[in-house]
Parts: C-alpha cells; sequence; structure tokens
C-alpha cells in the first residue's frame, strides 16, 4: 500500500493499531521506501506496520525465539541473536533507520550499542522510558525504596532494565558523543510535546545521527 | 494426495570430478499445479537417505508409504500444494530411481558398482537443473531441504542464483565439519569392512547388509539428541526384566537400532551410500579460509534459515555462519533456532513451528515479488 502524506487520522490509527505511542512517533519519523532495521523487534508488529504502509525494506533482529518465529511467520525477515552480536556484521551506512524502541536500559553496553547502531545506519531512532519522570523521582523519594511506576513496573529483583537513564541523561551523552539530535519527541502517555520534559515525559523519542 | 513417480531422462552430465556421465535418469515427483506464469514451483531436496517421494502416498508399491516430509507438504500444509507447485526428485548417486552406482552402465551391461564416478552436491544440483528446465520452469519460487537438502539449498543459491527467488535451508552446513566427516567415514567403513562388499561388487550376490546396517545405526545415534534418546528409551530392557548376561538384546535401545538397521537395507544401496556421504564431506562453500561471503555475493535471493537447539550433528552455529555471510552483504535473510529435544531429526519430526516460519516466509516472498 502505497504512503499518502500525512493526516491526522493516521496517527490515532496507528496509535491504536499498535497500542504504543512511543510506535506512532517511530512511525512518523520513518521515510516511506526506506530501509530499516528494529532493534529488538519482538513479533515484529511495528516492522509489519512500516512495511505494510511506508513500504520499507524490514529487518529485524530479536533473542527470543518464540518472538522470533511469530515476526516470520507474520513475513517479517528477523534474525536472531542478541543486539550486540546482531550488530557488528553489517556494513557501514546498511540502513536509512536503526530503531531501537524501549530496549536501550535494557542492554549490557548501551553507548558500544548507540555508536554501532549509528556506523549501521544513517539516522538512529532511540525510544526509552525516563527515569527522571515526576512519578519515579516521588516513588523513590517517599518510599525510600528502589521505585517503580507505569513505566517502571518491576521490582529491583526482576526488572530487565540495567541501565536507567533520564532525558536530560541522553541529551548531555548526545552532546559528548558529537552527535546531531535531529527530533526528540516527548510523550505523557499518548500526549506528545510535553514542557519540562525531564520532570513530565514518561517516554522519550530521539532521531540522531553521528 | 495420490502421487506417482515419474522419470526424466538426459543425454549425459558433466561432473565436478571431470568425467560425464550418460545418460541419466532421475526419478522425480509433483505435487499441485504449475500456474501459468511457472512462478509457483519450489524444488524439495532430500537428506542422505530420502528419495523423490517426499509426499502423499505412493500411486504404485511402497505399500502405500507417505512421503519422507509427508507432514510439511500437502495441501494446507507449510508447501501447501493448494498453491504452490511442489517437486521433489532423488539425488545422482542414489538408488531410488535416478542413476546411481547401482544402476546400468550401457558401456558394459553391468551396474556401475565402484566404476561409478565419484559425484558432488554440485554434480546433484546440476542434474536438479535439467529437471527443472525440462519442466519449463526458469525460476524457483523456493528450494528448500534439511541435511543434505539444505546443503543442496545453498548450492543452488550459490551456483544459479537467478533461479532461485528463495532458498530455506534447515538443520544444515555450507561445509561438512570434520567430525561429520567423521561420522560418515565411519559408516563408510562399516560398509567396506564387511566381507560381502567385495569392492562394491555385490549385484549379483548377497549386498553387504550387516556394513550397512551398522552404518545407519551410527546414522540414527547422531540423528537423535541425548534427551530424546533418554525419553525414547532410557535404560528399559527389551522382552525381560533382568539382563541377560550375554550378548542378545538387553535395551531397547540396542532393539531398536537392530531394527532401524535391518530395514534400512531392504531399501538401500551400501554403494550409493559411500557415494553419497562422499559428496556430503566433498562439501564446502567457503572460499578454503572458511568465508562464505564469495559463494553468496551474486544474486538477490531470499532467505529463511532454521536450525534445531538439540541439534548437535549440524549444530546451529553452521547456518549461522552462512547468515552472517548474508548479513555482511546485507542480504534479505531471516534465521531462527527452534527449540526442539528431537536433535537433527527434529526437521523432520518436530514440524510444527517449522511449518509457521515457512508458511509465513514463503507467503511474504510471493507478496514482494508480486
Amino acid at each position: 500500500m502505497p504512503h499518502t502524506a500525512a493526516e491526522p487520522r493516521r496517527r490515532s490509527f496507528v496509535t491504536e493499531l499498535l497500542g504504543r505511542s512511543d510506535y506512532a512517533i517511530i512511525s512518523d519519523l520513518v521515510e516511506p521506501n526506506s530501509r530499516v532495521l528494529d532493534l529488538g523487534c519482538g513479533d515484529g508488529e511495528l516492522l509489519e506496520w512500516l512495511v505494510r504502509n511506508k513500504d520499507v525494506d524490514a529487518r529485524g533482529i530479536e533473542i527470543d525465539s518464540r518472538k522470533v518465529q511469530r515476526a516470520i511467520a507474520r513475513g517479517v525477515s528477523v534474525y536472531q541473536s542478541d543486539i550486540d552480536e546482531g550488530l557488528n556484521g553489517y556494513p557501514d551506512g546498511s540502513f536509512d533507520y536503526v530503531i531501537l524502541s524501549q530496549t536501550l536500559q535494557e542492554t549490557r553496553r548501551p553507548l558500544a550499542v548507540l555508536t554501532e547502531m549509528m556506523r549501521v545506519g544513517r539516522h538512529a531512532i532511540v525510544a526509552f522510558p525516563n527515569f527522571g519522570h515526576w512519578a519515579v523521582r516521588l516513588s523513590m523519594l517517599l518510599s525510600g525504596r528502589a521505585p517503580r511506576s507505569r513505566c517502571f513496573p518491576h521490582a529491583w529483583y526482576e526488572s530487565p532494565n540495567i541501565h536507567f537513564l533520564t532525558i536530560r541523561d541522553f541529551e548531555l551523552l548526545a552532546r559528548d558523543q558529537g552527535w546531531t539530535v535531529e527530533r526528540e519527541i516527548f510523550l505523557a502517555g499518548h500526549r506528545a510535546g510535553v514542557r519540562l520534559a525531564n520532570l513530565r515525559a514518561e517516554v522519550a523519542v530521539f532521531l540522531v545521527r553521528k | 494426495m495420490l502421487v506417482e513417480t515419474r522419470l526424466a531422462r538426459f543425454e549425459s552430465v558433466c561432473l565436478d570430478c571431470g568425467a560425464s556421465l550418460s545418460p541419466v535418469e532421475v526419478a522425480y515427483e509433483t505435487y499441485g499445479t504449475l500456474n501459468a506464469a511457472k512462478s509457483n514451483a519450489i524444488l524439495i531436496c532430500h537428506a542422505l537417505t530420502g528419495d523423490a517421494h517426499a509426499a502423499g502416498i505412493s500411486h504404485d508399491g511402497d505399500g502405500g508409504k507417505p512421503g519422507w516430509w509427508d507432514n510439511m507438504i500437502g495441501p494446507g500444509k507449510a508447501f501447501d500444494t493448494d498453491r504452490y507447485f511442489v517437486i521433489a526428485s532423488n539425488v545422482l548417486g542414489g538408488c531410488r530411481g535416478t542413476t546411481g552406482p547401482g544402476s546400468i552402465d550401457p558401456k558394459t551391461g553391468r551396474p556401475y558398482a565402484m566404476s561409478f564416478p565419484v559425484i558432488t552436491i554440485g554434480d546433484m544440483v546440476r542434474v536438479q537443473k535439467m529437471l527443472v528446465e525440462s519442466l519449463g520452469i526458469e525460476r524457483l519460487l523456493c528450494v528448500s531441504g534439511g541435511s543434505m537438502g539444505g546443503m543442496q539449498t545453498l548450492e543452488w543459491a550459490a551456483s544459479y542464483p537467478d533461479m532461485v527467488v528463495s532458498a530455506i535451508p534447515i538443520a544444515s552446513t555450507a561445509r561438512h565439519s570434520a567430525q561429520q566427516i567423521a561420522f560418515n567415514e565411519v559408516g563408510r567403513q562399516a560398509i567396506m569392512a564387511d566381507p560381502d562388499w567385495r569392492n562394491g561388487d555385490y549385484y549379483d550376490t548377497r549386498p553387504p547388509a550387516r556394513g550397512l546396517a551398522v552404518a545407519r545405526m551410527v546414522g540414527h545415534i547422531t540423528y537423535m539428541s541425548d534427551e530424546s534418546m533418554r525419553e525414547k528409551f532410557g535404560r528399559r530392557l527389551r522382552n525381560k526384566d533382568k539382563f541377560g548376561f550375554d550378548f542378545s538384546v538387553d535395551f531397547e535401545v540396542e532393539s531398536y537400532l537392530r531394527y532401524r538397521g535391518s530395514q534400512f537395507v531392504n531399501r538401500f544401496d551400501a554403494n550409493s551410500y559411500l557415494y553419497i556421504t562422499k559428496a556430503m564431506d566433498y562439501f564446502d562453500l567457503s572460499d578454503g579460509s572458511g568465508s562464505l561471503a564469495g559463494a553468496f555475493s551474486r544474486g538477490d535471493t531470499r532467505f529463511l534459515a532454521i536450525t534445531f537447539t538439540s541439534d548437535w550433528l549440524y549444530p546451529s552455529y553452521q547456518l549461522m555462519d552462512v547468515v552472517k555471510a548474508l548479513r555482511s552483504m546485507n542480504r534479505d535473510v531471516a534465521y531462527c533456532d527452534l527449540p526442539s529435544n528431537y536433535g537433527h531429526d527434529a526437521f523432520l519430526v518436530d514440524v510444527g513451528e517449522q511449518t509457521e516460519l515457512v508458511r509465513g516466509f514463503l507467503a511474504s516472498t510471493c507478496k514482494l515479488r508480486a
């Protein structure tokens, strides 16, 4: 299905279809007919949507064999691997976009992953939950325990998250590494564009390049 | 699905060893209907001891036995014969209808036996290409197979990439490893150590049944996993509740291997076993230094590679090497390491998840090409 120019209906449709607000933003950032690699692509939901609606050339990397099965079964070319191992084989500039959605905080070496993303892709799209959100700050302040919130629901002993970062952290890292932040989009619930983002945004989506 | 094995005949084929063979006959079966555009053909390649009877119930003979991949090929199955035209043939060097060491050498009027030229996976695929072209097909929608069938699949993609839209190698490798060669050599030595082998010249008399049975027993061990053997046999005794203190059959597993070995002798030619295992051992698509990138540098074939976690005969790393080489050229490749306890046999018996993968991959291949 060919992509038609942006219309407000589509965004709400995307949100509804995928049920994830960061997916809606990511879909908006990706140009039609581009080459996309989704790291930690799960069962390929986002990639399938991008193929169908933006005619992208889609690839995915996912470690969980069950999710890989579902992704391949829905017709997406997904490669079973961990993210570090999966990225290093690709030639420089293989993709227009390399997407890392809600996984950065789970990687063992986030900076290495980000650097590889920007080697393999012309742009990196990074979406992550904001550890600076007021609910997280308040949770820790008031309870004196490892903070939990809507975006960080796990108890400390079973959380997949091993590197906690805030929007401010990411901005500083980008500055230090000399990356160009092309877009930053902040989400609170399904609402985009919040002010005082590091305090009020639950999820941030960055479009960056080297 | 009632099916029939047919025979195609070709004048000659040039082989990698430099010799040529003429004539060459190929046993094959087809399932489903070739569409008008001839764009829905899928070639299925069999493993070491398989044959052209991949699916359905034989029209003649074979006691109505279903094909060796009947759980994967048929109406509504992974290789859906309502949508695709599926071709399966017996490999060159085989003993199930295609020319092999047991065939009559027209020059002598006697079976080739050990005067049959040593063949390669490349030769097998060259003959398959002749068959496919004789059916009027210029491009295959897909080539697929497990084990040695996967080796043929990779050879197709490397040698004739323009003819292969997509490839599904399963539980296979692009280069036989020392361990794989070692097991094959044990099988060959078992055959050649049997006095009935007579340097391969046994067609007028008794075949080397004991040697071939031992080769098959070794094979069967490598096709299973520690876990599947434990589940299937454990230490259970066969028709007794205490040890016999002799060398008759004590354990279930012994009984099973003996049975499988003796059954195999009825349907397989020992010389074919020698020739085909040798072809597998020679198989190496790398440039000698282990790099596979060169082999797949041409064409735009899509790949789906499937391995199984408990397969220790064709361990997952082998197809992963292929996948990495493809990825280094940014080729369209999907890969899944399916969880299974069945060892190498998984691609034949544990087909539920494999079916979903193949079905989705084929459907998206059709869509991409449309």
